[in-house]
């Protein structure tokens, strides 16, 4: 498989926004025109057509793929909002075993035929699930909140990138990491209550990707099964198309760091 | 100087720099073990054993570390013998 680009989005701690991530990259990546999938790695917790908006769509998923109960095609959820973009949906079973290697590098091989890129949405936790979903990529974007828990897991998961990836076990040129910071509030890291995004660069030591700040348009996003990417005027999707832009290696400043002088009517409107 | 510098200047060190500050101490702590050879545990494990065969010592009395100072790594082997 040389054709698509494969990118696992990861973080060891979960409710960081992995899924929330995987949905709007892999839109914003579809929108510049790229052939795209997102495939929903978290089996039994399938979560990623619930964010996209497809969970009344779905028929076969990833594992009825893998065990060639239904064929790639019928499988293959496209979006319908979005050109160029498909969703492969997890498998509901209680399984933990129902992914294998060989399965997954089968469906992989078969996806990159087609697709520019292969965006891989990986569970929770080091375990079986969360190194399937990460052994075969060739870029890692790990999600990461500023607080402890978190960063210290991230630092974890990027162990495991560096050790136990496929390019790791082959010896070649290994997995290119991006930090990407979740749920940041400009105002708590000016009071020295969070951890400021040079603070999270300088423990973890990998390229920063994109700085998301928290905001009320990711929930609603996902109360309306709407990737919050779209939603161009909040400051989450404007920085998540940010981000794609330079994971396209374009330079984008960072913004929305600053802390907004909320007005009265802002204030009233919840703006 | 800003509402937000004011906060700041008083006292104690912010919660943020803590956080910090104990980030950098386990994450270079566990980064250095994740750098351990595979073996090591095994190793460990059976000098533990060759000198619980000669001096009747408990397994928490033997404590056997690895460190790794630029090129040259120190294998210390702490054993806590029995008072008689």
């Amino acid at each position: 498989m040389a054709l698509a680009k494969i990118i696992v989005v990861t973080s060891g701690k979960g409710g960081v926004g992995k899924t929330t991530s995987s949905a709007a990259i892999g839109t914003g990546i579809a929108l510049k025109g790229f052939k795209t999938v997102i495939i929903d790695f978290d089996v039994g917790l399938r979560n990623l057509d619930l964010i996209m908006g497809c969970e009344r769509r779905v028929v076969y998923d990833f594992v009825n793929v893998i065990n060639k109960e239904a064929t790639l095609s019928q499988a293959l959820i496209k979006d319908k909002r979005t050109k160029d973009l498909y969703i492969l949906p997890a498998s509901q079973t209680r399984d933990k075993d129902a992914l294998t290697q060989e399965g997954v590098q089968g469906v992989l091989e078969e996806l990159a035929k087609e697709f520019d890129y292969i965006i891989c949405d990986s569970p929770a936790g080091i375990e079986k699930g969360a190194q399937m979903a990460l052994y075969f990529a060739d870029a890692a974007i790990v999600v990461t909140n500023p607080e402890v828990s978190s960063v210290r897991d991230s630092d974890r998961i990027l162990g495991i990138l560096q050790s136990k990836s496929r390019r790791a076990e082959e010896g070649k040129e290994p997995i290119e990491e991006f930090l990407l910071l979740t749920r940041y509030h400009p105002e708590r890291v000016a009071l020295g209550e969070m951890l400021s995004v040079s603070d999270v660069e300088d423990i973890l030591a990998i390229p920063l990707l994109g700085v998301i700040p928290e905001s009320e348009a990711v929930l609603k996003a996902s109360n309306q099964g709407t990737p919050v990417i779209l939603d161009t005027e909040s400051e989450a999707g404007l920085a998540y198309m940010d981000a794609v832009d330079r994971l396209m290696g374009e330079e984008r400043p960072l913004r929305f760091l600053e802390i907004q002088k909320k007005g009265f009517f802002k204030r009233l409107l919840g703006g | 100087m800003g509402i937000f510098d004011y906060f700041k200047s008083k006292g104690e060190p912010s919660s943020a720099s803590v956080a910090k500050d104990r980030l950098q101490i386990i994450v270079a702590h566990e980064r250095s073990k994740r750098k351990q050879p595979d073996y090591l545990p095994q190793m460990q494990q059976e000098i533990i054993d060759v000198i619980r065969k000669y001096v009747k010592v408990g397994s928490e009395d033997v404590q056997i570390q690895l460190e790794n100072i630029e090129d040259c790594s120190i294998l210390e082997v702490n054993v806590t013998l029995p008072d008689n």
